[in-house]
């Protein structure tokens, strides 16, 4: 499996102009062509990410996010769940980088072979920034109404958080 | 819906730090986000060009209709409103190897090209159409097969067994992606079907914010 992690990235990159040089495609030429558009789709997303990014940070900065996990902590002892991951389940779906940062974090503390590491690495490893998917997708193309598409991507990352909690005390509890 | 999220948070946070009294920090989070938002917009500028450089090749190849034919079938059940052999394909199954093999980095660009191949057939270029909403729905449940990164801080911090976690995610994943379909599928008819009993305002025109069903 983890070989396979390394290698499949180096494959991908060779491959593909392999395959159209045999095609006789101009490679060269077609890469700096197609490269353009890389520029002026990351500088279009610049205003969507600024303004998701403030709202993330107030948000965490103001002690908002704090109070809510505390709110639900003897809520979750109830159930078995160690209230610890709880922020980890409202930071995933906003910001990608602090989630990650949060999950390093409880590694850190409890060890990654502790429940608590198990369960954080578990949720990393499924689920995504909803959010920032929602921003960067939409914000590239100039869509204004995501219609439903925020709901179904929270819908899923909450179905995703209990369900990595639930096989985790499944399989390691 | 994004607008009051937004809204909240911003007011909430304002609301907190009145009542924490740390509005210095937050004063200090609206830059420091700003900046994070324009830091993220560059990191992405270098593999972007790049990805996007590499999917031309797949693409004026032939290699991307290969793909895809050769995954028609179920993409075709995600994406029923997508024409047979559109290049929409290609990036949305391009997308959807790279986030199973857990490359998020790769599976962005390709993701955001499929978003523009989506955005062509789009009636109403300023709201999402089904097909989008679907594409998100998948990207946001992120089907991953091998959690790379987190591998990599498993093993940073000596775990006995830093791939343990493989089975969990995979099944996690399973769910949350399965939960995305299922949800998606359920608000699309919805929409048809609403859409379908109030003559004006008749979907794809949704008329007002709030107003839209599900």
């Amino acid at each position: 499996m983890n070989l396979i992690s390394v290698w499949m990235i180096p494959i991908v990159i060779a491959f593909i102009p392999l395959f159209a040089f045999a095609r006789r495609v101009l490679v060269y030429e077609t890469f700096v062509d197609g490269a353009k558009d890389g520029f002026s789709t990351a500088i279009s997303i610049i205003p969507h990410l600024v303004g998701m990014m403030v709202a993330i940070s107030v948000f965490r900065a103001s002690g908002a996010l704090e109070a809510m996990t505390s709110w639900m902590g003897p809520f979750l002892l109830g159930l078995g769940v160690p209230p610890e991951i709880m922020p980890l389940g409202l930071l995933r779906p906003l910001t990608g980088t602090g989630s990650l940062a949060y999950t390093t974090e409880l590694i850190h503390v409890y060890g990654p072979d502790s429940i608590i590491g198990r369960i954080a690495s578990t949720i990393q490893g499924s689920t995504d920034t909803t959010l920032y998917v929602l921003t960067v997708y939409f914000g590239a193309v100039g869509i204004r109404k995501g219609r439903y598409a925020l709901k179904v991507g929270l819908f899923s990352d909450i179905i995703g958080f209990i369900a990595a909690i639930f096989f985790c005390l499944l399989v390691f509890g | 819906m994004i607008n009051v999220i937004w809204m909240g948070m911003i007011l909430i946070g304002f609301i907190f730090s009145a009542v924490n009294g740390n509005i210095e920090d937050v004063t200090k989070a609206v830059f420091d986000g700003a900046q994070t938002g324009v830091t993220v917009s560059f990191g992405l500028i270098s593999i972007m060009v790049f990805w996007l450089g590499l999917m031309r090749l797949a693409e004026d190849s032939g290699l991307l209709a290969k793909i895809a034919r050769l995954m028609g079938p179920v993409v075709r059940y995600l994406f029923p409103d997508i024409p047979k052999n559109h290049p929409a394909f290609g990036y949305i199954l391009s997308n959807m190897s790279a986030n199973l093999f857990g490359l998020g980095n790769a599976a962005t660009p390709m993701g955001i090209k499929a978003m523009q191949e989506l955005q062509k057939l789009n009636p109403d270029k300023e709201q999402a159409s089904p097909a989008m909403c679907t594409l998100l729905a998948l990207n946001t449940a992120s089907i991953t097969l091998i959690p790379t990164t987190l591998i990599a801080i498993r093993m940073n911090y000596h775990s006995a067994n830093p791939a343990e976690i493989v089975g969990t995610t995979l099944m996690a994943t399973a769910v949350a992606t399965l939960a995305a379909i299922m949800a998606d599928r359920w608000c699309r008819h919805r929409l048809i079907s609403q859409s379908k009993k109030k003559k004006p305002p008749a979907w794809p025109h949704t008329p007002k914010e709030g107003d839209a069903p599900c």
